[in-house]
């Protein structure tokens, strides 16, 4: 059995930056990454826009401290968004010394962009791929420590737990499709989000919620799963993204008359220039909401994969575009056969982040002892009910440093791996081949339920919410569970077995469905990405809480609530494009 | 023809694909490879004949018109023509190597190629012309 | 009944095969479909058996590079309208073995990486915290275009040099050592020179110039690996003729 200090799931910018933290720690640690994905193929490399944090004149971190909580309609940890956004600047310049290509001012400092929901210009960017440069220069980076062992394209599917910590996981190797147990003394789930539950999304095909659902499965709570971010700018049938630096360079977003319909919902008035915290620069949550009226009402475009409106950067001229945005022209170019600099972009709300996850603190340190979280697969929370573009970035590399270092502490107090592992890896093994490699006469095909899973959770909850369709959604995703003990799998061999990771994938997601469906059905307000139409108002009195949602096995899922830590910031009217009323005395 | 290898479960059994004799006659480019590669031969024959005339140059006068003589032998000829082909193409392949290699930037942008390239060609003429020139006044 | 289109995928399945064999399957032939989207279709609803690497669908993760109709393409951005009425031939990428179907095995590629130390070299390490390195926007296009690299080894699978020699360094590799070399904030060209000016490595190079023909990222490899042999020809000059030069 391969043994570690500490063992990572996922090589994404969270996992890679953990992996380096560790090696920080102590050298002589030994650190796996463990990917179903070669790194560099992680969904951290489709990031567009850029990553934020303070660092010129005039900014200040109570500013950004104060965006990142507005804009999470106060669900934020208060606590945790002042190390947040307190630790941002050094991580960034830490990336900028590990060669991150940052796009630069004539003088040579860092430039930075506007951003939805921010009130000042803090947005680092490398053109409109920082995500792609972001994760290449932390991955190549990463390939000059001896101490990081990679397990490339092992899928995890097991956490081991024993007395009452975890040891390690089980793991298929896709090349032979060996199942080995490998073990560590403390492990991050740094797997990403799990937009592939919908079936419109930003999102790639690896997004699945493992991390969310091993943990769920060892008995971690999930936390704040029902606030999911719809991004507003998403080309329509692929859902690729387009970024909010579009608008953040001066896009107008269009209704099927021209009419630049975000002044309609309190957003602002339109002015020829990009306003920060108005109009195109709102929350994407409330774009998103805005979309959706629009459709009431009758004013958004119909196309052959459903409603969409327009996205016009025609005004900014072909050399902006080509400068800042050639990402944007070269993905409309390439797959909508449609040039930016002359013709309107159709896009649609699109599934685009999670801003719920395991429940960790603000060490990535969950309930479960050795257990660690970062990235989007966890929940700490900075990002509350709706996460501002250009944060997630930052956030994978804050918290990414942080747990690799908590989690290197936690592995240097040195205790031994049970006795029952061994038995446990040997029972996952079993499980593997009874449930899916041995198993013939299936009847449902993967793709039918994955599709079933998809159009219910958008149905029930997407962009708009209610009771009677959430429990619809409840019993339909409780139906799905059912129905894939029968799941039919063609493919018994051992190399690189894609349809049993698209079994093993789908299981996944079927179990996060069910946390998302289970806390937005118990949660009876609006707030933030979540909105209840049979309950339109924030409910501070009630609901000024964090989900916990637990697995019981042959249960519904336990729901319960954690109150929001507040420190300086007490809630109040999310205002964006116009004067905030004066704040109540008190 | 060997026997296929047996699979081993867990072993993998990767397929490496055996690379057809005629692969390089699907594309130009690697046509022109090949051609490179081949180039070798003759420029090795170039080599030869070099050293042959520095002999020749070494045994006096007679020694050098027999090895003259000998040079006009049709096939001797027809390789050095081929020879002189190939340093041609090797030629226009470096020449038009440099914008590669060299990013010459003008006030932060870079240069076309062809403004790169295009001095290689001039000077080429320049040469020769010179060479025509040396060659038909001793004549 | 919509428009179809044949599509032959090379299936190889080690445990049952010797050798791998066309498979011929009809798709529809929707005019917003890439050779992807095809497989995907094959997958989901006709044969679950086929494999296939794919992930973000938006030409930047570069997992799904593949040959089709004997060119190597990223399938995302490969339109089915593109060859119709067809037939498409969809195989593995060439040069590299094939593990199983359209999946190639690309341990080398990954040590090849490594071995040109990708990542910023420096001999004195300043804290972050004292803040960034300048680089000017002229310094940072010097190597911009060759940090566009998405590791999709397209141009390792166009390279001949590589299909007849496995050891050669190859495009890419070479290609992120040479942004790094022209990285105003590194140090460490001479470390890379050192690897890169065996006989595997740069020289093994004779521009034949199709891994730039083929970078779906405009890269451009053979212009890095034309700039490293200058640039490995004038250091080599330099040590020859002072040789007190060197330290």
């Amino acid at each position: 059995m391969p043994s570690h200090d500490v063992l990572l799931v996922g090589g994404g910018g969270a996992g890679l930056r953990a992996a380096i933290a560790v090696s920080e720690v102590d050298p002589n640690l030994s650190v796996a990454v463990v990917s179903k994905v070669y790194p560099m193929r992680s969904h951290t490399v489709s990031a567009e826009g850029g990553s934020a944090a303070v660092i010129k004149e005039g900014d200040s971190l109570d500013e950004h401290a104060y965006d990142t909580i507005s804009g999470g309609d106060w669900m934020c940890d208060q606590d945790a968004v002042e190390l947040f956004v307190n630790e941002a600047p050094g991580e960034m310049l830490q990336l900028e010394h590990w060669g991150c290509p940052w796009s630069r001012e004539p003088d040579g400092r860092v430039a930075v962009r506007p951003f939805g929901g921010m009130k000042k210009e803090r947005t680092w960017f490398a053109a409109d791929k920082t995500g792609f440069h972001m994760l290449h220069a932390l991955f190549q980076t990463s390939l000059k420590y001896r101490s990081i062992a990679r397990y490339d394209e092992w899928f995890v599917t097991r956490l081991l737990v024993e007395d009452g910590r975890v040891q390690g996981v089980v793991a298929i190797e896709l090349m032979t499709g060996k199942i080995q147990a490998i073990t560590a003394k403390s492990v991050i789930l740094c797997t990403g989000g799990c937009g592939k539950v919908f079936p419109f999304t930003t999102n790639a095909n690896i997004k699945n919620g493992d991390g969310m659902a091993l943990a769920y499965r060892a008995g971690v709570p999930l936390k704040d799963m029902e606030f999911v971010q719809y991004h507003p700018t998403g080309l329509p049938f692929t859902g690729i993204l387009i970024t909010e630096a579009s608008r953040a360079e001066g896009g107008f977003l269009l209704n099927k008359d021209g009419y630049r319909y975000l002044q309609d919902y309190d957003l602002g008035t339109p002015q020829p220039k990009p306003v920060l915290r108005s109009m195109e620069l709102g929350p994407r949550d409330r774009l998103s909401q805005a979309f959706m009226k629009e459709l009431d009402k009758g004013r958004t475009l119909e196309g052959p994969y459903g409603p969409y409106v327009h996205l016009d950067l025609t005004h900014l001229g072909k050399k902006i575009i080509d400068t800042k945005l050639p990402f944007v022209r070269e993905l409309c170019l390439k797959y909508e056969n449609i040039d930016p600099v002359s013709e309107l972009i159709p896009v649609r709300p699109v599934v685009h982040y999670m801003m719920g996850g395991v429940h960790t603190d603000i060490q990535g340190a969950t309930p479960l002892g050795g257990l660690f979280a970062a990235g989007e697969a966890a929940c700490v929370s900075i990002n509350g009910a709706n996460r501002l573009g250009s944060n997630s970035l930052t956030e994978l590399l804050v918290f990414g440093a942080r747990a690799g270092q908590a989690a290197a502490e936690h592995a240097l107090q040195d205790k031994p791996v049970s006795a029952g592992i061994e038995a446990q890896a040997a029972d996952e093994k079993k499980r593997l081949e009874r449930e899916f490699l041995h198993k013939s006469g299936g009847t449902e095909p993967i793709a039918g339920l994955r599709g079933e899973m998809q159009s219910i959770m958008e149905k029930s909850a997407g962009i708009y919410r209610t009771g009677t369709l959430l429990e619809e959604a409840q019993a339909k995703v409780a139906e799905l569970k059912e129905r894939f003990r029968q799941v039919a799998i063609q493919d018994h061999s051992h190399t690189f077995n894609t349809e049993l990771t698209a079994a093993l994938e789908l299981s996944y997601m079927l179990d996060v469905a069910e946390a998302v469906v289970e806390c937005a059905l118990h949660r009876t307000e609006s707030r933030g990405a979540h909105q209840r139409i049979d309950f339109p108002q924030r409910d501070d009195e009630g609901f000024l809480a964090h989900s916990l949602v637990s697995h019981r096995p042959d249960d519904r899922p336990k729901v319960e609530y954690l109150p929001v830590t507040i420190t300086r910031w007490p809630p109040g009217e999310r205002v964006y494009g116009r004067a905030a009323a004066p704040a109540p005395p008190g | 023809m060997k026997p296929p290898v047996a699979y081993r479960q867990y072993h993998p059994k990767w397929h490496r694909t055996r690379v057809s004799t005629f692969w390089w006659s699907r594309k130009w480019s690697y046509l022109k490879f090949m051609l490179r590669e081949l180039s070798s031969v003759f420029v090795a024959f170039y080599v030869v004949i070099l050293l042959l005339q520095l002999h020749a140059l070494r045994g006096g006068p007679d020694a050098y018109q027999g090895f003259q003589d000998w040079l006009r032998n049709p096939l001797l000829v027809i390789l050095n023509g081929i020879s002189f082909l190939f340093v041609l193409f090797h030629a226009v392949t470096w020449f038009n190597l440099t914008p590669k290699a060299m990013a010459v930037r003008l006030r932060g942008k870079r240069l076309p190629d062809v403004l790169v390239a295009a001095p290689n060609y001039v000077a080429w003429l320049a040469v020769s012309a010179l060479v025509v020139f040396l060659l038909t006044r001793q004549g | 009944m919509a428009e179809t289109i044949t599509i032959e995928v090379a299936r190889y399945r080690p445990e049952e095969e010797g050798e791998p064999a066309l498979q011929s399957y009809e798709v529809p032939l929707n005019k917003d479909w890439v050779v992807l989207d095809a497989l995907n279709h094959i997958k989901d609803h006709v044969d679950g058996s086929l494999s296939f690497r794919w992930s973000c669908r938006m030409g930047v993760c570069g997992s799904c590079g593949m040959t089709v109709n004997g060119e190597p393409k990223l399938t995302c951005a490969t339109f089915l309208s593109h060859y119709a009425p067809g037939p498409i031939r969809v195989e593995p990428l060439k040069n590299f073995p094939v593990v199983r179907d359209l999946v190639i095995e690309m341990t080398d590629f990954l040590e090849k990486l490594q071995s040109v130390k990708p990542w910023i070299v420096r001999k004195d390490d300043p804290a972050p915290a004292k803040g960034e390195f300048l680089q000017t926007p002229e310094q940072l296009d010097e190597f911009k275009q060759f940090s566009m690299c998405i590791n999709c080894m397209i141009c390792y699978a166009a390279c001949p040099v590589y299909g007849l020699d496995p050891q050669f360094v190859g495009p890419a590799a070479i290609a992120l050592a040479q942004r790094y070399n022209l990285d105003s904030r590194d140090q460490g060209e001479q470390e890379r020179l050192d690897v890169l000016s065996q006989h595997e490595g740069i020289w093994g190079c004779t521009f034949v110039g199709e891994c730039t023909e083929v970078c779906p990222k405009n890269v451009d490899p053979a212009g890095a690996i034309q700039q490293y042999k200058l640039a490995a020809t004038k250091d080599w000059f330099k040590s020859f003729l002072m040789p007190w030069s060197k330290q």
